[in-house]
């Protein structure tokens, strides 16, 4: 074994490897080996730090020095001046507000305080490539004790007494899950553990950075729920749209396998277990579960009526397990640490802890984990760093389509499942999207229609029709062209669809529209009534226009027009042409004089 | 998005039928194999054209109707072939609420194609996408495998030129 003195960890999550952590690996590799020391220095590809607005990240130890916004021009200096010469690049240092001192520590930021990571416990701190780290810090150590010392019915008392609830947005406990299926008979015997890593919530990515960080905790997982309900193959059914997340389970499978602990006769035990890979193909509602085993069949990715449930009659008609990427990767803590553990965690009905995927207008972007019952506000202002720009925060929508939002004035609610079921949202799987003063709510809740006509199966009549007889409503009212009685033929609607859809898609599609037209119905009103878009979104509802006492003819807002709809001579007062403007603002946010303005 | 059937004609190569063939022989017992092998058929000719699915439906002896709807259903798949550089524009949540609408608004403009569309000279098509996930990077584009974040509308031109 070779021994180190010093390892560079380099995030190559989606994130930073979309900015060039790959070459930034590449050149601390070749710079190591310039100075003669790539023997004594390793340099390892972890998954997501969580911390992606800063990205890419790179962290060094044993000193922790943590290292932000790194380029491919940086490493010559880290590797002369850190790694050479023991002197820290007080420049690349982590700064949480630009006058602020650099943080040395990764523990040490606000981002990172108030979390606490179960599971993305390995990511950043292991190269997921590699099963010999996975096992070195503890990893199989779940699987070889419940398959020596224990029997399946034990093995789902312990995930019952955990109070483990499903990650994937309904909440459904893991522990009955796993009972219903334990407990149906197969006219074959054949049972099957899987894996819904389909995470089609646009804006959640924890699945992703899961499976890209810490993949071999889900294989885990998925082979201790094989053994519980007494399944021999397993599927796990990830998004095409993923390749480093596919590549990596790919290896982890591999490397799993050559080491026997996926495979036949697993620990001596006399147990067996396999785990098959497919990709996705980029339908939302392969997130359902029925329509997910559909798809792992071959077929159109539609759901069916439930009863039967997947737990009596799922894949291939025999009794199934499916759960949540995020729900495995608590699993193996559960067993390590005990049930009791992990109720100490989180709040009595939810227990544990969420991963957050945050984003929009949030200064970190990113992936946080905190305990669940963990405020609003807590997220926002403290591990987010407030709404950028000064602007003010105006909601925060979870859950995606099929979620709701969370107003300003509530922003004290704890995020857990059932609290945001009391306001009209969910926690769905984890997508938190902050909005500020510049977003619509109209338009929030007509962008998410358009995502559901998009994606809806077309089986029901309800979701087919019915949410584009909704988008068409919403579109009136962007447009002015709504009047009052639309706004309660709206509510109707939605009532209708929720009450007749075939799936949980379908159902809680009208959530977006009922929860703004709940928090934000001034909104609406605004735009039926006045006719006007108080957020300045809706494009048929505003207008630009140069104030010519301002104006002072520098001709930049005609010259990166991209319509050519503004005219002017030099040192003259410039027109704007209504008609040619496509409304994009590049006037406004180019004008050095303010002259210009969107009513 | 419209997925209807493309008038280009069909240009595959014997070598090309012959690795689809031999893909589909792979899977060929595996239960559930249809879109593990409509996967690699696509990796293979680029698209998935009507003669494709047929010889898909012949070697696995289900019905053509079977693989259209299947190739149909699924956002991946496309029945027509695309530009040599694709340019995705995410429209996921967290890139929409920051204004990716109104990238996806300058690239139409600048290269003279609508959403879903390709160019005639066959050199850019251009898709909407939700979520490449990169939501750190917000608003984002892709052009093939490279990745471009942080993006505004007046950005769009110089990016653009590259590929030109």
């Amino acid at each position: 074994m070779d021994f180190v003195r010093s390892h560079i960890m380099v995030c190559t999550g989606t994130g930073c490897s979309s900015s060039k952590s790959p070459e930034i690996i590449e050149r601390f590799e070749e710079e190591l080996k310039a100075q003669g020391m790539d023997k004594e220095v390793k340099v390892v590809k972890t998954g997501c730090f969580g911390l992606c607005a800063m990205g890419p990240i790179v962290l060094i130890y044993p000193e922790g020095a943590l290292y932000t916004h790194v380029t491919v021009d940086d490493v010559k200096e880290i590797v002369s001046e850190h790694i050479v010469k023991g002197r820290i690049v007080e420049r690349l240092l982590h700064k949480e507000e630009e006058d602020k001192e650099a943080v040395t520590s990764l523990t040490d930021t606000e981002f990172y305080k108030h979390q606490h990571r179960i599971v993305l416990r390995n990511c950043g701190a292991i190269d997921p490539e590699n099963i010999d780290e996975y096992i070195g810090i503890g990893g199989y150590e779940a699987l070889g004790k419940v398959l020596t010392t224990m029997k399946p019915q034990e093995v789902i008392d312990i995930i019952k007494a955990s109070g483990l609830r499903g990650r994937g947005g309904a909440g459904f406990p893991t522990g009955l899950k796993w009972q219903f299926t334990h407990d149906a008979v197969s006219p074959d015997g054949q049972k099957y553990a899987c894996c819904n890593a389909d995470e089609g919530d646009p804006g959640a990515f924890m699945d992703r950075s899961v499976l890209e960080g810490d993949p071999h905790s889900v294989l885990e997982a998925m082979a201790i729920a094989g053994y519980a309900i007494g399944a021999s193959q397993g599927y796990i059914y990830v998004r095409a749209e993923y390749p480093i997340a596919v590549k990596r389970l790919q290896i982890a499978i591999k490397q799993a396998k050559e080491y026997g602990l996926l495979g036949e006769n697993i620990f001596g035990s006399g147990f067996s277990f396999d785990i098959g890979l497919r990709l996705g193909a980029g339908a939302f509602v392969c997130g359902e579960e029925t329509a997910l085993m559909h798809s792992i069949e071959g077929y159109r990715g539609e759901p069916k009526n439930r009863p039967p449930y997947p737990a009596v009659k799922g894949l291939f008609d025999r009794p199934t397990v499916l759960n949540n990427v995020e729900t495995y990767a608590n699993i193996t803590w559960i067993i390590n640490n005990g049930p009791e553990a992990f109720r100490a965690i989180g709040t009595e009905k939810s227990p544990g802890t969420k991963v957050f995927a945050l984003g929009g207008k949030i200064t970190n972007t990113g992936l946080v984990e905190i305990p669940m019952g963990t405020p609003l506000r807590t997220i926002i202002e403290d591990i987010g760093g407030g709404v950028p720009k000064g602007k003010k925060f105006k909601a925060a929508q979870t859950g995606g389509p099929s979620g709701g939002c969370i107003p300003a004035s509530l922003i004290d609610t704890p995020m857990d499942f059932d609290s945001l079921g009391k306001i009209g949202s969910m926690i769905g799987s984890g997508g938190l999207i902050v909005m500020d003063e510049d977003n619509c709510m109209v338009d929030i809740a007509k962008f998410f229609l358009e995502f559901i006509i998009d994606e809806s199966c077309g089986k029901c009549t309800a979701c087919r029709i019915g949410t584009r007889r909704l988008y068409e409503m919403l579109d009136k009212v962007t447009k002015g062209q709504a009047t009052l009685a639309d706004l309660y033929r709206i509510e109707e609607l939605c009532k209708y669809i929720k009450a007749n859809a075939l799936c949980g898609l379908g159902q809680t599609a009208p959530n977006p529209v009922l929860s703004t037209l709940t928090h934000f119905r001034d909104e609406y009103i605004a735009h039926v009534v006045d006719k006007r878009c108080p957020a300045g979104v809706c494009k048929d509802l505003l207008q630009y226009t140069i104030d010519p006492e301002k104006c002072k003819g520098c001709t930049i807002c005609a010259r990166n027009c991209p319509a050519v709809a503004i005219t002017g001579k030099v040192k003259e007062a410039h027109v704007i042409d209504q008609k040619k403007c496509i409304k994009c603002g590049v006037c406004m946010s180019n004008c050095k004089f303010g002259a210009i303005s969107r009513k | 998005m419209p997925n209807t059937k493309t008038a280009v004609p069909f240009k595959g190569t014997k070598e090309q039928e012959e690795q689809l063939r031999e893909v589909i022989r792979q899977y060929k017992d595996v239960p559930g194999a249809t879109m593990p092998i409509m996967q690699a058929a696509q990796d293979i000719y680029g698209y998935l054209p009507e003669e494709v699915q047929i010889i898909i439906a012949e070697e696995l002896d289900i019905p053509l109707s079977e693989v259209y709807g299947v190739a149909s259903f699924y956002a991946q798949f496309t029945l027509n072939p695309k530009g040599k550089y694709r340019i995705s524009v995410c429209l996921g949540t967290a890139c929409y609420v920051k204004g990716s609408a109104d990238v996806l608004t300058a690239i139409e403009k600048n290269i003279g194609i609508k959403t879903g569309g390709i160019t005639p000279d066959g050199k850019f098509s251009l898709d909407a996408c939700r979520c490449v996930g990169a939501c750190g990077l917000a608003p984002v584009m892709m052009i093939n495998d490279d990745v471009y974040g942080r993006l505004t509308p007046d950005q769009i031109a110089p990016i653009l030129d590259k590929y030109k």
